[in-house]
């Protein structure tokens, strides 16, 4: 693999100018917004759906109009899919958040505010990408085919992930902050390697962004060019830590000291998530190496179930967030368009009720694990002191079975 | 004939070379061991004859390196990294401890993470701060993780190749002051056991178990004492995750003491864990406490000191006559 002069793949969207005159990109690459100057100034997004639930146009914003290139084929069907996605995720959330409150999970981590960064994303994917996650892409997990009650294991504390990362090409949530992001990477050098048209995405949030890991991961992917896109979802808190504790220029902007670019989007916008991340997906299947995508959007609950949000952040602000509920919008959109009905949103009331039954039913019935499980798969080629350790508990516990 | 006469470093080399041509899944990656061929040149050549692709430098980032290493193995490749010296893989420990070493068990086994870390490791050459350390005990400690560590050329040449066909991550330390060190490495042979101790000299008065740079010290320590009229036995561990404590156990049951003698701090190192052991196993048989020679609990000395700080045959021929006395 070449490693491709900074100047032919110039930043565009962070550089706060026009792309580079004769820059090869098989994807449209858009035209650059004026950049934030200060984290806390209100952002320059690409929005598709206001808040108001009203589609932005071509006319209305030239910018958008490049983005809107890789959503021209959505239809009123799939809009109804997305809004699907988005509830019954915001559903199975919930119903976890419950689920812990009665002690039926040990923690939860809400994706609740976060339905559209994940969703839109997550349905930009073919099934042969890659997806790294943390441990709160359960809408991710959802357009992967991940049964979610699979998620819940590891809350419950019957295992460390459990479920075979290979059959939905959908990895283990990582709980240390970053480490997925080089993870990510080495599997796109990996992609790249096969030649493989495939891509890779990998989740973190603004805290992650922090960690060295996320700055090494940034390094590898731009000297190897490799096709990943790195979708930040900016939630604007990390536990109690706000953002400005973690940057002092906006975080999409990262991406231009490394050599590759940068685009914030709204991240309660499913529709503009979808086609940023299309757009991004299509500068790694191109070859034209990684993306740093952030979605600016606000996790509406605690950071997990451990912490109580009251103690840091205004009221105020959660509520100025609740007036751009990702689903909200696309409903009003979806009502005032005449692309669904009320049946249509009351037969999904009714799935939502079905899929909530089912994830209390499984994870009620979700048995512990074997006591022996604790020395099973610690090694791949087996270990002589696993294998004497195995064998003495094994006698110990018999030892109360014989009735000694 | 293969058998043939080289050094560690060369028998490194051959041995990398080889895993590279018998499964074009081996990467080999890390700082300068490209166009260098690694500062000590264990690499070198690999990459002129196959390819920046497959043995790549790297940024300077260790975590970096050991993390996307992580990522090629998910995807089905074999990576072999190299960390400059011991006192660098620090950046890269929370990788291998948190992320590369639990894979498997995370994944309840549906994924393997073949991936090998070359260290350098261990002084004796008159380096700088951060050049000379003994971190194996760190890694040997994280379930999940091998260790092992060769002695000698036919050695290197072998376990390499099997910490490579190992579908565990395997930590590999190079004895950095042996590298220069020669010895006959047969390419047909058939290798021994990866994680098995091998009887380096055989003895009845007492044995002396080493790994790595201090194999050689106590070979030199055991012909010293036959001058004396004393039967020493010296056991390469080869491995520090897993001990071979059935091997171990068979050289005490019948020279009823032991010595451990490794360049690491003493305390809580590796000699601790296998004087326990060997303690609970041939209690009865053993004629005097398991006794540890090694490193003090300072930070590695300046170069000036090393010689102090290391143990030499002197020490540990006093540790011999300690439990001699018993």
């Amino acid at each position: 693999m070449t490693v491709e002069s900074t100047a032919a793949r110039k930043p565009r969207r962070s550089s706060g100018t026009k792309r580079a005159a004769g820059a090869a990109s098989a994807a449209k690459a858009p035209a650059a917004k004026a950049a934030a100057t200060a984290q806390n100034a209100e952002p320059q997004l690409v929005q598709l759906l206001t808040p108001e639930g009203e589609r932005v146009s071509a006319a209305d914003n030239p910018d958008a109009a490049e983005f809107l290139s890789f959503v021209e084929d959505i239809t009123t069907e799939d809009l109804r899919g997305l809004y699907r996605d988005m509830v019954l995720t915001r559903r199975f959330d919930g119903e976890a958040t419950a689920l812990q409150r009665q002690g039926e999970l040990g923690l939860w981590a809400s994706l609740l505010g976060q339905e559209a960064a994940q969703i839109g994303s997550g349905r930009a994917l073919r099934d042969d990408d890659y997806v790294f996650p943390t441990y709160r892409e359960h809408g991710v997990a959802w357009c992967r085919g991940v049964d979610p009650t699979n998620l819940l294991g590891m809350f419950r504390g019957v295992n460390h992930g459990g479920w075979d990362p290979n059959t939905n090409n959908f990895h283990l949530y990582t709980i240390v902050i970053g480490s997925q992001t080089l993870h990510a990477t080495g599997y796109a050098m990996g992609v790249a390697k096969d030649g493989a048209d495939s891509a890779v995405i990998a989740y973190f949030g603004d805290g992650a962004s922090s960690q060295g890991d996320v700055a090494e991961a940034f390094t590898f992917s731009a000297v190897y060019n490799s096709p990943v896109v790195f979708f930040c979802q900016n939630n604007q808190w990390a536990i109690s830590e706000p953002t400005e504790r973690q940057m002092r220029v906006p975080l999409y902007q990262r991406a231009q000291g490394f050599g590759f670019p940068g685009v914030r989007v709204d991240g309660n916008d499913v529709l503009a998530c979808l086609a940023v991340t299309r757009w991004a997906l299509a500068r790694a299947r191109a070859g034209e190496g990684p993306t740093l995508v952030e979605a600016f959007t606000y996790r509406m609950g605690a950071h997990t179930t451990s912490d109580d949000p009251t103690k840091y952040r205004r009221d105020e602000e959660t509520q100025a967030w609740e007036a751009k509920d990702p689903i909200l919008r696309l409903k009003t959109y979806l009502l005032a368009s005449g692309g669904a009905d009320e049946a249509f949103f009351e037969s999904l009331e009714a799935e939502s009720e079905a899929l909530g039954k089912r994830v209390r039913e499984v994870v009620r019935a979700m048995p512990d694990p074997d006591t022996m499980a604790i020395f099973e798969n610690v090694y791949a080629d087996g270990h002589a002191l696993v294998d004497e350790e195995r064998a003495q508990f094994a006698a110990y516990l018999a030892s109360f079975e014989e009735g000694h | 004939m293969a058998v043939e006469k080289m050094s560690i470093a060369k028998a490194l080399n051959e041995s990398l070379r080889k895993a590279l041509e018998q499964d074009p899944k081996v990467l080999i990656m890390g700082e300068d061991v490209g166009k260098l061929g690694g500062v000590f040149r264990i690499t070198d050549g690999l990459q002129k004859d196959f390819g920046e692709e497959r043995v790549i430098d790297t940024p300077l980032a260790e975590s970096g390196i050991v993390g996307t290493a992580i990522g090629l193995a998910l995807r089905g490749y074999r990576p072999v990294v190299e960390i400059q010296f011991d006192g660098f893989v620090f950046p890269a420990y929370d990788q291998i401890v948190t992320q590369l070493a639990k894979m498997h068990a995370r994944a309840l086994g549906k994924v393997k993470m073949p991936v090998v870390v070359r260290i350098p490791y261990a002084g004796g050459i008159g380096a700088v701060e951060h050049h000379s350390e003994s971190p194996e005990a760190l890694f040997a400690h994280v379930p999940g993780l091998k260790v092992v560590s060769p002695s000698n050329a036919s050695d290197a040449y072998w376990m390499l190749q099997q910490a490579i066909l190992s579908d565990d991550p395997v930590i590999f330390f190079e004895p950095k002051r042996r590298y220069w060190d020669k010895g006959e490495v047969d390419t047909d042979a058939i290798p021994g056991e990866l994680h098995k101790a091998r009887v380096a000299r055989e003895g009845s008065d007492i044995t002396l178990a080493a790994y790595g740079p201090m194999v050689k010290v106590c070979l030199e320590a055991a012909a010293a004492a036959a001058e004396e009229g004393k039967s020493v036995e010296v056991v390469d561990l080869r491995s520090m995750s897993p001990i071979d404590f059935d091997g171990l156990q068979v050289s005490v049951e019948k020279t009823r003491r032991l010595v451990v003698v490794h360049e690491a701090p003493v305390f809580l190192g590796t000699g601790a864990e296998i004087a326990a052991r060997i303690t609970e196993r041939c209690f009865y048989h053993l004629e005097a406490p398991v006794l540890r020679v090694g490193g003090f609990h300072a930070p590695y000395p300046p170069a000036r000191l090393e010689d102090e700080y290391l143990p030499g045959l002197d020490r540990v021929l006093d540790a011999v006559d300690r439990s001699l006395a018993y």
